[in-house]
């Protein structure tokens, strides 16, 4: 990993980043949450065309911190991630991964916009998990699986076979390995995009609706993959969802959004059982009536 | 005008000697097409403007000038320019250039029909971009518009006699030699027609065979 992103007070490196199946006999201690990086949105304005989807949005993510995005569609949650993703480019202001730009490069003491090289060393961190799972159908599940990692990270074929044997275990599906995507129920494509994710060891994963493409009676075990994914990794998590369960569940905050800005935020409890603001009620009245 | 089985079976040798160079000047030429139509389309996805619209229009000019007068230039022009081309050459070249228009359009239509998710996937996974063309976008494109290929194949196989313009003896113009030393043309043009209905038969079988083979996943 590159020398700059990480926190000063993180002396030894913990290699061990992906969950590997440890998360259901991990021993009930609270995770180490310092290799990861935070995440700061700084005055970040983003427009498709004279429709602004975020003005001037500032927020900040601690590292190792799992915070859900909740509010209305079309109140730019999804393009947060899919800029922290760099799906999109930001329109103004700075995005932050950690103590680097991601939007921008430093040249001398200015910040410019960032080229793609700089991009392809800062996505390293970032992983994302899509509604509509994105698997290559081209490949079957292994190749899914050990592209990246092969192409991206130079893993030799052994040792990309090997975590991927290593993620399908933990994902429940290692008797899928020469399945093609197309032969899979989506509850089981979205798992093997989970682990498509994590193998590229990501610091940072961004799970987009990620049960919304899904029947009802798939949720579940996708969710609680998760569920032990969070509790037994450092990662930090952005997390767009409607299922309010599963955001309790995960997220140590959750923020509300409305029009491109933030609404209120806390922690889960107060948000759900106590929120503050109408607009919150409104939204949690209607996505609980739904 | 009746039948002669005798005259047919003197004039078959040459006409399946036709038939040969019918065939090979159509797979070369498909060849070529289909890599020559390839490099069409990516060249036209190139940021560079003067690259991309250059390619475009010299696409178009191709595309909208007839087959016949392309290989009269081929053939009859470039000469003039010190470039001489064998005739069978020049029709392979001719062939195969007009109809990477068309497959140029075909792989268009097939990477444009490739959902923006995957592309956006191997964003994720930092996969660089010419990996990205080669082991996902491009797979997917080819396998969507096989059928597509293989009806450009067989349109190009009827379109093959048009070599006899600039003498090359494929199977149309063998039938009109040997129509010509005899001056009997029933049997061999309808030879060249019968020939034609059993390869282009044939070729859909195979083409509808790779058609559901590519169509499974």
């Amino acid at each position: 990993m590159p020398p700059t992103d990480t926190a000063p007070a993180t002396p030894e490196e913990s290699s061990e980043n992906v969950p590997a199946g440890t998360a259901r006999g991990a021993p009930d201690v609270p995770p180490q949450r310092t290799d990861a990086p935070g995440i700061r949105f700084e005055k970040v304005v983003k427009r498709f065309g004279r429709n602004v989807v975020l003005r001037e949005l500032d927020f900040e993510v601690a590292p190792g911190e799992r915070v859900t995005l909740i509010g209305p569609s079309g109140s730019g949650k999804t393009t947060i991630l899919r800029l922290l993703m760099t799906l999109e480019k930001v329109d103004g202001g700075v995005i932050w991964i950690g103590d680097r730009p991601l939007s921008h490069m430093r040249r001398g003491d200015r910040l410019v916009p960032a080229n793609e090289k700089h991009l392809h060393e800062m996505r390293k961190q970032v992983g994302m998990v899509f509604q509509q799972f994105n698997l290559f159908p081209n490949m079957n599940v292994l190749r899914n699986l050990t592209e990246a990692p092969m192409r991206v990270l130079g893993l030799s074929k052994d040792e990309a076979v090997e975590r991927a044997r290593r993620l399908l275990d933990m994902v429940g599906l290692a008797d899928k390995i020469d399945a093609h995507p197309s032969q899979l129920s989506g509850g089981q494509q979205q798992r093997v995009a989970i682990a498509r994710a994590l193998a590229m060891e990501p610091k940072v994963l961004l799970l987009d609706e990620v049960t919304s493409a899904l029947d009802p009676e798939l949720v579940v075990g996708v969710q609680d993959l998760l569920r032990d994914i969070a509790r037994g990794s450092d990662l930090t998590m952005l997390c767009v969802t409607h299922e309010m369960g599963f955001a309790r569940d995960i997220s140590d905050r959750v923020l509300m959004f409305d029009q491109g800005q933030i609404v209120e935020e806390g922690p889960p409890e107060r948000i759900f059982e106590e929120p503050a603001e109408q607009r919150t009620r409104d939204f949690l009245q209607a996505v609980l009536a739904s | 005008m009746t039948w002669d089985w005798h005259y047919t079976g003197e004039i078959l040798p040459d006409l399946l000697d036709g038939l040969r160079v019918t065939v090979i000047a159509t797979l070369l030429g498909y060849l070529i097409a289909l890599v020559l139509g390839l490099v069409w389309t990516l060249l036209r996805r190139t940021p560079s403007r003067i690259v991309n619209q250059t390619v475009r229009w010299v696409v178009e000019f191709i595309r909208s000038t007839p087959l016949l007068v392309q290989l009269f230039f081929i053939f009859y022009v470039l000469p003039g320019w010190g470039l001489t081309l064998g005739a069978l050459t020049a029709g392979v070249i001719g062939l195969g250039l007009h109809y990477s228009t068309y497959t140029s359009e075909v792989y268009r239509a097939g990477i444009a029909d490739v959902p923006r998710g995957q592309w956006e996937a191997c964003t994720a996974l930092n996969l660089p971009r010419r990996r990205a063309w080669q082991d996902v976008i491009l797979p997917q494109a080819v396998r969507k518009v096989v059928p597509a290929l293989g009806n450009y194949l067989i349109a190009m196989f009827k379109d093959s006699p048009m070599l006899l313009a600039i003498n090359v003896v494929e199977l149309l113009g063998a039938a009109y030699h040997a129509g010509a030393e005899t001056l009997r043309y029933l049997e061999p043009i309808t030879v060249v027609g019968v020939l034609f209905v059993i390869v282009s038969v044939l070729s859909s079988i195979v083409v509808r065979r790779l058609e559901a083979r590519y169509a499974t996943h």
